[in-house]
């Protein structure tokens, strides 16, 4: 059993263990954390499978930098969809 | 069993118990620290897969920036109604996940033996890109379509959550510690963001971890109540938001024009375009996450 082998179980476990969470726990922010667990989950498969070799793989890397940055920003607007306050839609002020 | 795989299996199994933890213990308060905890280790997992670009990202947001916003979120939403889920529905579910898991194992563990032809092609190409870092020359050169989308789509979060309107939670005053130690770390955080932007080009670091570290240290300052409300209706806010995207997109125009094609940087010039892009980049960056984190309130006037 190698080291790469251990993280890509790891990976997919997380992912399992995120998905298991998604369909049994009810609350929003619940949710939106399992989601990102999830999404650690293939990240970390991507970052084992680039460590596989002595040559380290940029490409998997920098899709893995890439996918960071849409994962937060996709968690930011999930969280302020979840929190808006339905009373706030006839708010006028806006500068 | 040899030492590193001993502390592999520790990790892997610390990164598990804090996942379900984070996921099911009963208080959301609990839970969201523990979820910030499980980024920490994240990060040291990457560390230790020799992803050092991605552990910097990691710890600056996927651990301090996702856990101001869960935190924030937290402050915003309903308490949670404390219904547990009946004994059968749970041991039918876990017992499904096992079945998922095993099967999902059975699929990827052939991968582990295969090879990729990727470091090779760019380790052949490295000398073009006008890096010397091969994370870097894939993010800003061999896809830098890729990072062009990921600004796209940063804007894109920022709009739409901008579109719902103010959050309704005000800043609370700043205590005197919080205060003087913003001050402090401040200057620090502008010089290590500095450090890592100027780094990227031939080591780990770049204008993603750059803009993680920048949008902290601004995050820190808005909740210290030193930097005033950073507002989309202030022309340089804009100019530094859009900046990123619209550089990025005029270099896409521009390489296309001069007929090398998109993104397909002419001979000689790509070190200066990719770091025209990555300054422009970082700061846009920075606004946003900082925009995205602590959004527009102004703080209650003491």
């Amino acid at each position: 059993m190698t080291s790469t082998l251990i993280y890509l179980c790891g990976g997919v476990t997380l992912w399992v263990v995120g998905l298991h969470a998604l369909l049994v726990q009810r609350h929003a922010l619940r949710r939106i954390m399992a989601v990102n667990v999830m999404g650690s989950g293939v990240f970390m498969v991507m970052v084992a499978l680039a460590s596989r070799d002595a040559a380290v793989d940029p490409v998997l890397q920098a899709l893995v930098v890439t996918g960071l940055v849409v994962a937060a920003s996709a968690t930011a607007f999930a969280l302020r969809l979840a929190t808006a306050d339905p009373l706030d839609k006839n708010e006028p002020e806006r500068k | 069993m040899p030492a590193e795989l001993l502390f592999d299996l520790t990790l892997i199994l610390l990164l598990l118990g804090l996942a379900g933890a984070a996921l099911h213990t009963r208080t959301l308060y609990t839970s969201i620290v523990l979820f910030i905890v499980f980024g920490l280790m994240l990060a040291l997992t990457w560390a230790r897969l020799g992803a050092v670009d991605l552990a910097l990202a990691e710890a600056a947001i996927g651990a301090g920036l996702i856990g101001v916003m869960l935190l924030a979120a937290l402050a915003r939403s309903a308490a949670e109604p404390n219904t547990q889920p009946a004994r059968v529905p749970l041991s039918i579910s876990l017992l499904l996940a096992v079945l998922v898991l095993a099967l999902l194992i059975r699929a990827i563990q052939p991968l582990a033996d295969s090879n990729s032809v990727l470091p090779a092609l760019v380790d052949t190409h490295l000398d073009e890109s006008g890096v010397s870092h091969p994370v870097t020359a894939v993010l800003l050169n061999f896809r830098a379509w890729d990072t062009l989308l990921e600004l796209v789509v940063l804007l894109l979060a920022l709009i739409g959550v901008r579109q719902l309107g103010r959050s309704g939670m005000a800043l609370p005053p700043a205590w005197p510690l919080l205060r003087a130690w913003s001050q402090m770390l401040a200057p620090l955080t502008i010089i290590v963001g500095g450090y890592l932007l100027w780094r990227g080009s031939h080591a780990p670091g770049g204008a993603f971890q750059a803009g993680a570290v920048l949008a902290a240290g601004a995050v820190m300052l808005r909740l210290a109540g030193l930097l005033p409300a950073i507002r989309w209706s202030r022309w340089p806010v804009r100019a530094l938001m859009l900046g990123g995207v619209a550089t990025f997109a005029l270099v896409a125009v521009g390489t296309h024009w001069m007929g090398a094609g998109w993104l397909n940087y002419p001979p000689g010039w790509s070190k200066q375009l990719i770091l025209l892009i990555e300054i422009t980049a970082t700061l846009s960056i920075a606004t946003s996450l900082t925009v995205l984190v602590i959004g527009e309130n102004e703080h209650p006037t003491p």
